[in-house]
């Protein structure tokens, strides 16, 4: 489903280096997690492929079913099947929840050709979502994410995930800040939508979240690269003991 | 003080140019305000109140040229029930506008009413336009109160049973208009009040507005559309007990536009809302100067302008709040905003507060910026296209402006035209 190639990137504005040769496929169907320590390029890997500025691939390549995204705009990647749930959702004042989702929803099946789905339609599928994640109709009504805290900015990501139905989901610690039944909730909206065509990325730091969402692989993330792969065991030996052992191991 | 040569020239060239109207009850009213003109002279430039704004093409004894502006798009405020009053080129078209027949409302002519007598505008024509020429000089609207050739008199009685909409058209490349709307509301009644389109070449509009004890008046205006349209605006408003006024401006396109209001809150728990979007790409001057006085305790007024403005666009705010030693209170709020879609545009303000009452509490604020990038990005990584997302983005930013009108018909009005405008720009 993704297939990320010796992946380097560094900052547009200055020359720093964020991704040393990223290799990475996620299968469809497959729940893949990365682990790794603070800035060692997790969330970077996510904008790349999300196309976000400021960043500049310099080698290698990330392809989704088969298509170079890296050339693609954020929103044909998106209308492609690539989704990311933000480390740090957005705050957008004055756009309702639900006009935003309706645009979303709309934007990608008007670019991949298909029916426009009407309002009628739109309100039954989203009330029904938005019940089983705990969001109330007032955070719906609410503008994007101003004033949720955070574990309902989190819910919110799982929601417009489950609207939008991407084949690629890439989770950006959508675990941190969530309380154990928030988290619940949160995985159960994850382990929802995993199909046999639908690929996963997790990114967390904690076990925890695994537990709930079962990976098939770990990966560990460091300096840029990953440097070590493996089953669900590789996330409780960091649970366990940290990423020093493992880092030394690999060097 | 005694005028400039300059000044006194310029002002003597604009009297020459102009036509007196027929006066009768009015002709009192209109001299004086010849005398007014007279005193304080046209603006110039060298004016402080027309520091941002150069009035020289409002002055000049000739009206510049406007080009008329082809559009296929349907006339605002279409779908809402109303009683239509139009002016092409400031002429009454009797054809095109209907019956005047109103429940709660009884409705006439400036230009027919002005052989009578006597009549209930007498106390109110010229009388709040001369109000508000303190503490700074209006010329513009005295000149209007002077040689306004027509208008619409609104007396509301009771609850109008649909909005008044005064339909401004724009056929002439060279049409100099002024016009004069009077509005008296009383104890307890209700009326809405609808003006659209380009009124002129070169448009001078006044209103008066005078509403009495637990009376609302609410007034939802759009202006511009043709791109060489000139406009400078007057609306003067009092307020008694406990009455509400609310009144919102959508400006899109013209070269040069003014809005002047002057709103006194002279009743006690009196609330009025002013409220404005503005949207300009490249040759667009819209200035809006707004002066609020609490002159009653515990009333509330609220100022809320926002200004989307591309290719050298211009926007200017000037707005006062002034809280009279008695106005305890007083609840005052100020916003004016720009969201400047480029590098080449700007947004000049002078917002002002100048409070003599000590409980009060009055906030003011003003911004400019950029179309936020963390937003876009969000909204592109859902699958919303750049173009569509700019729009959303800048429609929310307009969001607290247009949510100051009440009527929800009304709103989704000036929603559809704000969001044509947008589209019409377009860049994917
Ligand atoms: N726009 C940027 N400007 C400057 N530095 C950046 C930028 N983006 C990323 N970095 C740096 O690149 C490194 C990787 O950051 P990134 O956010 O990808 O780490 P991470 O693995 O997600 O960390 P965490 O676990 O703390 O979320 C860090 O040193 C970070 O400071
Ligand atoms: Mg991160």
């Amino acid at each position: 489903m993704l297939e990320i190639k010796n992946l380097h990137a560094q900052l547009e504005e200055e020359d720093k280096k964020i991704l040393k040769g990223v290799e990475l496929t996620v299968e469809a169907g497959k729940v893949h997690a990365i682990m790794g320590p603070n800035g060692s390029g997790k969330s970077t890997l996510s904008y790349v492929l999300s196309g976000r500025d400021g960043y500049e691939v310099t080698e290698g390549s990330a392809t989704l079913a088969g298509d170079d995204i890296l050339e693609m705009e954020p929103e044909e990647r998106a209308a492609a099947g690539l989704f990311l749930a933000f480390q740090y959702p957005v705050e957008i004042p004055g756009v309702g929840n639900m006009t935003f989702l309706r645009t979303a929803v709309n934007a990608q099946r008007k670019a991949r050709g298909e029916e426009e789905m009407n309002a009628a339609d739109f309100l039954k599928v989203i009330r029904e979502k938005a019940k089983s994640l705990k969001i109330d109709a007032d955070m719906l009504k609410r503008p994007v994410n101003v004033g949720f805290s955070g574990g309902e900015k989190k819910r919110n990501e799982i929601l417009q995930m489950a609207m939008l139905e991407p084949k690629m989901c890439i989770l950006d610690e959508t675990d941190s800040g969530l309380d154990v039944d928030a988290m619940k909730l949160v995985a159960e909206g994850v382990n929802a939508l995993r199909n046999e065509g639908r690929g996963f990325l997790v990114i967390t730091h904690y076990q925890r979240l695994l537990d709930h969402i079962k990976p098939d692989v770990v990966h560990i993330m460091a300096n840029g690269k990953i440097v070590k792969s493996g089953g669900p065991e590789l996330a409780l030996e960091v649970e366990n003991n940290g990423y020093a052992g493992l880092l030394e191991e690999v060097a | 003080m005694a005028l400039s040569q300059p000044k006194t020239d310029a002002t003597e060239a604009r009297l020459a140019a102009m036509q007196q109207p027929q006066g009768g009850w009015t002709a009192m009213a209109r001299g004086q305000a010849v005398t007014r003109v007279r005193e304080m002279g046209l603006p110039a430039r060298r004016d402080e109140y027309w520091k941002y704004t150069r009035p020289d093409t409002l002055v000049s004894p000739e009206a510049p040229q406007a080009a008329l502006f082809e559009t296929q798009e349907a006339p605002v405020f279409d779908q809402v029930e109303r009683l239509k009053i139009v002016f092409v080129d400031g002429v009454f078209d009797a054809e095109a506008s209907d019956d005047f027949t109103l429940e709660g409302v009884t409705i006439e002519r400036l230009a027919d009413v002005a052989s009578a007598d006597i009549h209930w505008a007498l106390d109110l024509y010229g009388v709040l336009e001369a109000n508000g020429q303190d503490p700074v000089q209006r010329p513009l609207a005295a000149l209007n109160t002077a040689f306004a050739s027509d208008g619409v008199l609104i007396h509301a009685t009771a609850v109008a049973a649909k909005p008044i909409s005064i339909i401004y058209r724009h056929t002439d490349t060279a049409s100099d208009v002024l016009l004069h709307h009077v509005v008296k509301v009383d104890a307890g009644a209700a009326v809405t009040v609808l003006e659209s389109g380009p009124a002129a070449a070169r448009f001078n509009g006044s209103i008066e507005i005078d509403i009495a004890d637990g009376g609302a008046f609410h007034h939802v205006r759009t202006q511009g559309r043709d791109h060489e349209c000139r406009a400078a605006t007057h609306l003067f408003a009092r307020l008694g007990v406990g009455s509400v006024m609310k009144s919102f401006t959508l400006t899109a396109n013209g070269v040069m536009t003014r809005n002047e209001t002057v709103v006194e809150l002279t009743g006690d728990d009196a609330i009025a809302h002013v409220a404005g979007a503005s949207l300009g790409d490249g040759d667009f001057h819209n200035d809006t100067t707004v002066l609020v006085t609490h002159d009653a305790v515990n009333c509330e007024s609220r100022q809320v302008f926002k200004k989307v403005l591309r290719n050298g666009a211009t926007g200017v705010f000037q707005g006062k709040i002034l809280v009279k030693p008695d106005a305890q209170k007083t609840d005052g709020y100020q916003i004016s905003q720009s969201l400047l879609l480029d590098g080449d545009s700007q947004f000049l303000v002078k917002p002002e507060l100048e409070i003599y009452a000590d409980d009060v509490a009055c906030s003011h604020g003003s911004t400019s910026g950029a179309i936020d990038e963390e937003a876009l990005f969000y909204l592109r990584s859902r699958g919303v296209p750049t173009g569509e997302a700019t729009d959303l983005l800048t429609l929310a930013f307009l969001a607290e402006a247009v949510q100051e009108i009440e009527d929800e018909a009304l709103s989704e009005e000036i929603i559809d035209r704000i969001g044509a405008w947008l589209l019409r720009r377009r860049a994917d």
